[in-house]
């Protein structure tokens, strides 16, 4: 479903060269959840946002789904992303102007559906990760695991094939973190769909498919 | 998506209502400022009462004379003379309104000394210009041949003369030491109908001097009413030939130069253009850039807050481009939410004109001026808002879509 060959990724300043990433090649299986750790600052989110095509590499190939997607210009990639992939980030990312149901509906605005069939699709994901009573509420309204199960509902809304999730329990407490990690670990089991998860926790990576560890850019096995 | 991006621009402005207010408060105050100057504009060049067949007339307000060899330039108000041998002989116009300038005189009544103003006229004058007469009528060729002492006089001067409730029909007033008969009196005309508008017009017999001689500079206008505006070419034309037959025999006047123009060309040749050149394109050019310029420092200071105000947003810009918005979607989304916050200054600019309109038009600052907002003023008014939320909109938007999104996420975490 995604495959990564010899990414280097450079971060350059003026006087400074980072190598955030060195050499990773890796292959993520069509259903597989796949957790990343490795210490603070070894490039996990990086290799993320590579997956997630937010970010391009320096060097290799970003294959998803088949596609080579380097080529792609702005306005494919939008439609890329927009169809095939969801995010889930630590700090929730959600529009605080927006209600929970126009929240959860954002993705679905990059696309031709309709109002109606937007509202119906939107009040379906909040339903599986059981937020429908609270569509009207803003985010400043919500405990923290309560965002982030709006942040899942947004995700999987345009019911991508792969949820890339960075951090997702990060910011929250060991029983919210494990009601959020069951709901992946359904739509993993259930739906099918592709995970792959950026974790410090270790019993959090632990009920994954695969651990891929990281340190200082480069691949541990 | 438009009721989204209505939803979050109503939402942004609640957000920092300072910033609202500042960008509200310039955008309504420049609109209000080019609404009530382009009403005035309006009621300056558009046909009102009693010049209501504008678009079927050419003015000639002007003759030129020039020395070919040295630099000598001769300008005036045509004579009596070139009038009525020349242009009265004109076979392509329907009617030919002759009048003289406005010329201020003492009148007195009851012991009250006070200053009215006369103007001269034929009778088509009567006939180009509509005026309602709210007493009596205009005088007729009968009384211009026999130099009857008879006067139209203004509402407004009847009352100056004869107070508020009564009439004046048959009465006299007296002007210029002379008593004249008043037959007729017309409704306020006002100050802003530059060819029209007078306190007492008399026939143009009655005028003391300017009737004989020869010389073509003189104090005498033309309205000159084409049967449909396809004549007016034809009209131009008849009077460029008929320049050429006119005599001027005198020493460094051997140029004559006179146009027939309209309204508006009639004041821009004499202000933007010259002897060749009516004025007029340079006349909008100048407005233009006036706008343009009046415009520019709110537009900059809106950009300005735009900006500041964007950088805050840089996590939501981040998740719409991560969940599939393109750059095109994003600044589309921005110039609408801008265009909504200048549509609601836009609003607010035309609730202020009309409170300072309706200032304007009772404290009487011009005569009987009448400023409106009519569908042309608000159709430019429109239009100002639209290029003012695009010129504000578009380079911060253009600068939103092109943050990269991985930095747009990090900066609000």
């Amino acid at each position: 479903m995604i495959q990564l060959k010899n990414i280097e990724k450079v971060y350059r300043t003026d006087t400074v060269e980072t190598q955030a990433l060195h050499n990773i090649s890796l292959q993520v299986e069509k259903g597989e959840f796949l957790s990343i750790m490795g210490p603070s600052g070894c490039g996990k989110s990086t290799l993320l946002n590579l997956m997630g095509l937010l970010d391009a590499p320096s060097k290799g190939d970003v294959v998803i789904d088949s596609q080579q997607t380097l080529q792609l210009n702005d306005r494919k990639l939008a439609h890329f992303r927009n169809s095939k992939i969801g995010f889930i980030f630590q700090s929730y990312h959600l529009i605080n102007d927006l209600q929970v149901l126009d929240n959860v509906e954002l993705p679905l605005l990059y696309r031709n559906s309709s109002a109606k069939e937007r509202r119906m699709l939107a009040l379906e994901a909040l339903e599986k990760v059981g937020l429908s009573n609270r569509v009207k509420h803003f985010p400043t309204q919500l405990s923290g695991g309560q965002k982030q199960r709006v942040a899942i509902a947004r995700a999987i809304v345009g019911k991508p094939e792969i949820i890339l999730a960075d951090e997702p329990t990060g910011n929250l407490d060991s029983a919210m973190g494990n009601e959020i990690m069951n709901i992946l670990l359904e739509l993993n089991r259930v739906d099918g769909t592709t995970i792959v998860m950026v974790t410090h926790d270790p019993n959090m990576a632990q009920r994954t498919h695969r651990l891929l560890r990281l340190f200082d850019g480069s691949q541990v096995q | 998506m438009l009721k989204n991006y209505f939803k979050i621009a109503i939402a942004v402005l609640k957000r920092r209502k300072f910033f609202t207010f500042i960008s509200l408060f310039g955008i309504s105050l420049t609109l209000t400022i080019l609404i009530v100057l382009t009403a005035f504009l309006d009621v300056l060049t558009s046909p009102a009462y009693p010049d209501v067949n504008r678009s079927k007339e050419l003015f000639i307000n002007k003759i030129v004379l020039k020395s070919n060899k040295e630099n000598y330039t001769s300008k005036s108000p045509a004579s009596f003379y070139f009038v009525n041998n020349f242009v009265s002989k004109m076979k392509t116009p329907e009617k030919i309104a002759i009048h003289t300038g406005r010329s201020t005189t003492n009148a007195y009544q009851n012991n009250k000394k006070m200053e009215v103003e006369l103007m001269y006229t034929n009778v088509p004058f009567w006939e180009v210009y509509q005026f309602e007469f709210v007493e009596g009528k205009p005088f007729n060729g009968h009384d211009l041949e026999n130099a009857a002492q008879v006067a139209v006089i203004s509402e407004d001067t009847r009352i100056k003369y004869f107070g508020e409730e009564a009439l004046a029909l048959g009465k006299d007033v007296e002007a210029n030491n002379v008593k004249y008969r008043v037959i007729g009196v017309v409704k306020n005309v006002p100050a802003t109908m530059m060819y029209a508008y007078s306190d007492i017009y008399l026939p143009y017999t009655l005028a003391k001097s300017g009737l004989k001689g020869t010389s073509l500079l003189g104090e005498y206008m033309v309205t000159l009413l084409a049967k449909s505006t396809a004549d007016l070419p034809l009209i131009k034309e008849e009077y460029s030939q008929l320049l050429k037959k006119v005599p001027h025999p005198e020493k460094n006047q051997e140029i004559l130069l006179s146009y027939p123009d309209s309204y508006l060309e009639s004041f821009t040749r004499e202000v933007f253009g010259n002897e060749e050149r009516a004025g007029k394109d340079r006349f909008f050019l100048m407005i233009g850039i006036f706008v343009f310029l009046f415009m520019l420092l709110p537009t900059i200071n809106l950009v300005n807050i735009n900006v500041s105000r964007i950088m805050e947003r840089s996590s939501e810009i981040g998740v719409r481009k991560a969940f599939g918005a393109s750059s095109r979607a994003l600044v589309g989304q921005f110039i609408v939410e801008n265009m909504i916050l200048t549509v609601l200054g836009g609003i607010l600019g035309v609730l202020l004109s009309l409170l300072i309109i309706s200032v304007l038009n009772s404290s009487n600052l011009i005569t009987h001026m009448n400023l409106t907002i009519n569908l042309t003023v608000l159709g430019y008014s429109l239009l100002a808002c639209l290029i003012f939320g695009l010129m504000s909109g578009v380079y911060p938007a253009w600068r939103m879509s092109k943050l990269n999104v991985v930095t747009a996420l990090k900066a609000n975490n």
